[in-house]
């Protein structure tokens, strides 16, 4: 196998070693004939990501026919060959990737100014394929944005912040932090932003609801986004379906996929105060159930087609049904399953087996509109403030 | 009760921060005051900064509880507003407004540019407690001590540097002064004695200068934590900066800018 990437897109490449490891701790490399795969779960399997470097991306791409290699190393020293992008892009000119087979060392060489030599050999561990189930044309609401509008708009919410709301409707999307239970919200700062339709280039929603997803991974991508310039085009369906973020380019493709916060009761409450006409301000859902939360994923056992597999990885095979939704057949069956490594919580599901969608897909009719209710909020307050 | 499009600088909340997790928000007519009354629970750390409120908003609106008594106190984390109001610094216009939303907020409203025709809202609500009347005698303007020394500081930059190497070594500070313009550092433990001298800063008009020697020292030993944090938030050098002795009693940093003033109180350990 070899690879050789030059000039700036040394650059590309490192920056989506850097984004994949806010996901995961480990690098799944993949050689296919279609490109460099590069990919990462995180721990609890809630979000994966994933970069496809066409072989036009490289000066150089060569696999041996029929090679079926892949491999998982430590992302922590694979950041290490291109720590510090800002030199990588003034030094490296040519980065060379192969494979060492006497001594199965995965071997990134920089040829540096000056003829310097960097050499790093990487132990790997063979691994399966890691590939996650997912389908982003049948999402109801995508969105396209230049990554300086999306990077303005997370930057506005602190660093520590775990999740995100965000809501649709025609003509506006609405940001906001995701405050878990009660006795947070009288301590937490409640953020909210609100984004016109024509700050995007494309913004097409079809449903109006509310998606909870995970900020660090989405931060992730964003620094990809960023420094190569690429739209992002975010992929959202319901409640509880993974959120897709994507950038693509004529020569590599990234996919992030997120889970999302799946709660009846959140959904519950969120709809009636649009439904209420705006009697309630919308991030008021103050039942929601923290073991609601999809947000921990479980590896247990899928008795699917790819038996042979190590279990916690079955769910990432290439799926012989390019729908997630018909993954829902197996997963119910397994439910019935005991396996004592279950965890005691059914709401727990792995991202990509538990697409799970709820039972009717609910409609908010009116988006809210925040402006209005701040202002008659406080007209309230100040006679009971006082 | 306030409805503020401004131009905010966050800077002074930002060193509010620093120095302290929570404090009162006091609003008057003409004045915004951030303090903390010097109590045991703080260390005996006290603060009192006061703030022209119409040198940071463009519109001000505030009413009290009764004409009488015109005037609001809320406690709020400095940090969060600093946060809020560090996120909104390239805004258009920016709306700080007392709400009630889930608890009372201070909520930060504002409009930001975009590379749209439309412009973006963000807002962001800051929880606050809104403090009843009858605990507003805690918030009065601290008296000035009756101090022995008062004396011009150096840089506080360089006086940064100093407590921040005197930290590693040892917990307590000994601040001494004298009416002849000159300043010590020291701190004194079972390994080392390190003291750093500073000359010619120069002693205010105010204060004792009949009083005595002038080559006398008042000193005060203080935590060397406070000090730290005071000087950590000083981002921007003050037109005077302060220090009032009061002999082994209490520390007074003054720091006057243009359209703030800060006092600081770090108590002397015995």
């Amino acid at each position: 196998m070899q690879c050789v990437v030059t000039g700036g897109n040394v650059k590309v490449l490192g920056k989506a070693v850097h984004s994949l490891s806010r996901i995961g701790d480990e690098l799944y490399v993949e050689p296919q004939e279609e490109g460099l795969a590069l990919r990462s779960v995180n721990s609890s399997r809630s979000a994966y990501a994933s970069f496809l470097f066409a072989p036009l991306f490289f000066s150089r791409y060569s696999i041996p026919r029929g090679l079926n290699f892949r491999c998982k190393l430590a992302i922590k020293s694979v950041q290490t060959v291109f720590r510090s992008l800002a030199t990588l892009e003034k030094t490296v000119e040519k980065c060379h990737i192969g494979l060492d087979e006497q001594k199965d060392r995965l071997t990134f060489t920089l040829h540096c100014k000056h003829g310097l030599l960097k050499t790093h050999n990487l132990s790997y561990q063979d691994s399966e394929s890691l590939e996650a189930v997912f389908d982003k044309d049948s999402c109801a609401n995508v969105f396209r944005a230049q990554p300086r509008v999306l990077v303005d708009t997370v930057v506005h919410f602190p660093t520590s912040l775990e999740e995100v709301t965000l809501t649709l409707s025609d003509e506006r999307m609405w940001v906001r932090n995701h405050v878990e239970d009660e006795a947070e919200r009288s301590k937490a700062v409640l953020t909210e932003l609100c984004l016109a339709a024509d700050e995007f280039d494309h913004f097409d929603i079809k449903l109006h609801n509310s998606i909870t997803f995970c900020l660090k991974e989405f931060r992730g991508l964003l620094l990809f986004a960023e420094s190569t310039g690429l739209p992002v085009t975010m992929y959202l369906d319901e409640p509880g379906s993974p959120v897709v973020l994507s950038v693509t380019d004529s020569v590599l493709e990234g996919n992030f996929v997120l889970a999302t916060l799946s709660d009846d009761h959140y959904l519950r409450q969120s709809n009636r105060g649009a439904d209420a006409e705006q009697t309630r301000p919308p991030d008021d859902f103050m039942n929601d159930d923290m073991d609601a939360y999809l947000i921990a994923m479980d590896s247990s056992v899928a008795p699917g087609p790819s038996t042979a597999d190590p279990p916690s990885l079955a769910a990432f095979r290439k799926p012989p049904a390019p729908n997630y939704r018909t993954r829902t057949y197996s997963e119910e069956e397994e439910d019935g399953e005991e396996d004592p490594e279950r965890p005691p919580d059914k709401k727990f599901r792995s991202l990509f087996f538990g697409s799970v969608l709820p039972p009717s897909p609910r409609r908010s009719s009116q988006p809210f509109t925040t402006q209005e209710v701040l202002a008659s909020d406080s007209e309230e307050d100040e006679a009971e403030a006082d | 009760m306030k409805n503020v499009p401004c131009l905010l600088s966050s800077g002074v909340v930002t060193t509010i921060s620093k120095l302290t997790k929570t404090c009162v928000l006091r609003l008057t007519p003409d004045n915004l005051f951030f303090i903390l009354s010097g109590k045991v629970t703080n260390g005996g750390v006290g603060m009192w900064c006061e703030l022209l409120q119409n040198n940071f908003f463009d519109e001000y609106q505030m009413e009290g509880v009764s004409s009488e008594f015109n005037q609001i106190c809320l406690e709020v984390s400095p940090e969060n507003l600093s946060r809020a109001l560090r996120t909104v610094q390239c805004a258009k216009s920016v709306k700080i407004k007392l709400t009630k939303k889930h608890c009372a907020c201070l909520t930060v409203a504002a409009e930001l540019p975009t590379l749209s025709s439309a412009s973006r809202v963000v807002t962001h609500d800051v929880p606050v407690e809104v403090i009843p009347r009858r605990l507003w005698q805690e918030f009065k303007e601290p008296v000035m001590p009756d101090f022995d020394v008062s004396i011009y500081l150096p840089p506080l930059k360089m006086l940064k540097n100093v407590v921040d190497r005197m930290k590693n070594l040892s917990n307590f500070l000994v601040i001494e002064a004298n009416l002849n313009g000159e300043m010590n550092l020291k701190i004194q433990t079972d390994l080392v004695s390190v003291s750093t001298h500073f000359k010619d800063l120069g002693n205010p008009p105010w204060g004792p200068s009949q009083r005595g020697d002038p080559e006398l020292l008042a000193e005060a030993t203080v935590d060397i934590r406070k000090l730290q944090q005071f000087l950590v938030g000083q981002q921007v050098n003050p037109t005077k900066a302060m220090c009032n002795i009061v002999h082994q009693n209490v520390v007074h940093l003054i720091l006057l800018h243009e359209d703030v003033s800060l006092q600081y109180f770090i108590p002397a350990v015995a």
